[in-house]
């Protein structure tokens, strides 16, 4: 099946090592992915706090676009894109004033919204459609010894939980175990990293991500993995600030599909990994020109 | 000495302020509220808050529309939605938060010097303009009309970023930018 790819502003922004390592990740497990023509931003939270209209406007004019091209499912990575286009669909669905509002803007430029197509998130992608034998049968660096935090934010599971347990989600868990790595306990996997308030209000939101990155390292772990643009530059972008204010957590957080692109065999440069501000530590099984070249990314 | 009463009057409410509220949809179950105090244990932010959660579901049942409108809690709120998935009583406290948020907007009664709400409408601005939005303008734009030398503190932030290639000061815009602006005016022509 072919998926529509909707990257979404971040990860074609600070966000873009998820970008580059996702695709070739996808790529390699056999999903092929479109990038929707012309998609606009979804319109995140914000658009949400100031005109609830408008915002499903703005977000449905990208599920017109597939709906138009005749693709039957949207990937979304960033989690505030997936919650964003999926919380659209359902207040099309269950609030009239809200479907009139959205056909009325669609009629104005020819465009039609008629059907709900699935919009997932890769993870839901990974567990549902391609499996954990296909993944396990690509791995050829087994991330031995590598204690990973899995960390998933809020807006994947909360408030609609359709792939995973609202309140102990564990697909990145079972991801993670088949790549080979070690799997901590990580009670805060579904606590808010902050959001956007470690900008606009950084005495409440940074403390957040301090929480967060405490307790990863209590737990033992090397690395956090994120699934998300936004988590991934609040845990790793802050460090400076939360060792002034609290204590040093530097600890490096990275993508889930970084870790899958290693564990499959590429590289860390492949994978964008010199993108992160704390360097993850080259790992063991990795190739030897791929160690040396994490090591340089990482100095 | 100047002395301040610290509790409201029923004079000091504004008064349908709460049905109105209650009459949006989605925000109908506010009615059933127990006051149980979960959503406010479980809000990660509720300690910052002017008022708690519980308290601003309350309060806006009861009427207190300046308090609640010009409360710094409703743009506290992360949009987490720890609280509406544990609520004993099913209200979508988050989108209620959504629903405050918007009229306090619309009312220009949000707290000045707050720079959450200054963020969302500039983020609105640039997807009506370009359909797309730039991470690192939104942000500039934001300190500069907020506080600009919190601005200055983030400068070593902007090289991290410049380092590892994630800097872009390249507005992108979608072709169909008219279009977008087409429907999203629509929505004022219906109201
Ligand atoms: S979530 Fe953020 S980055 Fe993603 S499209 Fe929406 S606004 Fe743009
Ligand atoms: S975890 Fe952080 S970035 Fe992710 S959805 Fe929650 S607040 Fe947003
Ligand atoms: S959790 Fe629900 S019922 Fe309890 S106080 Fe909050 S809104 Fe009211
Ligand atoms: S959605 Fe808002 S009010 Fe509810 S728990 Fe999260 S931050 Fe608190």
């Amino acid at each position: 099946m072919k998926y529509s790819y909707y990257p979404g502003c971040s990860l074609k922004g600070q966000g873009r090592a998820y970008e580059e390592s996702l695709l070739p990740v996808m790529r390699h497990l056999g999903i092929e992915l479109e990038e929707l023509p012309d998609w606009n931003c979804c319109g995140a939270t914000a658009y949400m706090a100031v005109d609830e209209g408008k915002a499903c406007v703005a977000a449905s004019r990208n599920l017109a676009i597939a709906e138009k091209a005749g693709l039957q499912q949207v990937l979304a990575p960033c989690s505030a894109c997936y919650l964003v286009l999926n919380k659209t669909q359902h207040l099309i669905h269950d609030y009239p004033h809200i479907k009139s509002t959205v056909d009325r803007a669609m009629a104005s430029v020819n465009l039609k919204y008629s059907t709900d197509i699935p919009v997932r998130h890769p993870l839901d992608v990974l567990i549902s459609d391609v499996g954990m034998d296909a993944i396990k049968q690509k791995v050829t660096h087994p991330l031995k010894g590598l204690k990973v935090a899995p960390y998933y934010g809020c807006q994947i599971v909360r408030p609609y939980a359709t792939f995973d347990d609202q309140f102990n989600p564990t697909s990145m868990d079972r991801i993670l175990e088949a790549l080979g790595a070690t799997v901590v306990q990580f009670p805060l996997k579904t606590k808010c990293c902050g959001g956007s308030l470690t900008g606009t209000l950084p005495e409440a939101g940074l403390r957040l991500s301090y929480i967060i990155l405490k307790e990863a390292i209590k737990r033992g772990a090397d690395v956090i993995a994120t699934v998300c643009p936004l988590c991934l530059f609040n845990l790793d972008s802050f460090h400076g600030k939360i060792a002034a204010k609290w204590e040093s957590t530097r600890i490096p957080t990275v993508y889930f599909s970084q870790l899958m692109g290693l564990a499959f065999g590429m590289t860390a440069k492949q994978m964008g990994l010199q993108r992160g501000l704390v360097p993850m530590k080259p790992l063991a099984s990795a190739p030897a020109c791929c160690a040396a070249r994490t090591a340089a990314a990482a100095s | 000495m100047e002395m301040t009463r610290t509790i409201k009057y029923e004079a000091d409410r504004v008064k349908g302020f709460g049905e109105e509220v209650m009459s949006v949809p989605g925000c109908e179950e506010l009615k059933d509220c127990i006051q149980c105090g979960t959503c406010s244990g479980v809000c990660p932010l509720s300690i910052y808050m002017d008022f708690t959660p519980r308290q601003v579901m309350e309060m806006t049942r009861f009427d207190f529309k300046n308090e609640v409108l010009g409360s710094k809690t409703i743009w506290l709120c992360a949009s987490c939605y720890a609280c509406t998935v544990e609520c004993p009583r099913q209200i979508k406290i988050t989108d209620i938060m959504y629903e405050l948020k918007q009229r306090a907007i619309k009312e220009k009664v949000y707290p000045r010097g707050l720079p959450t709400p200054v963020l969302a409408q500039e983020f609105t601005k640039m997807v009506h303009d370009y359909g797309r939005v730039n991470e690192i303008l939104l942000a500039t734009k934001m300190y500069m009309k907020t506080n600009p030398f919190a601005a200055m503190g983030m400068a070593p932030l902007g090289l991290g970023m410049i380092k590892t290639g994630r800097f872009s000061m390249i507005q992108e815009k979608i072709r169909g930018r008219a279009d977008l602006a087409r429907m999203l005016e629509t929505v004022d022509e219906g109201k």
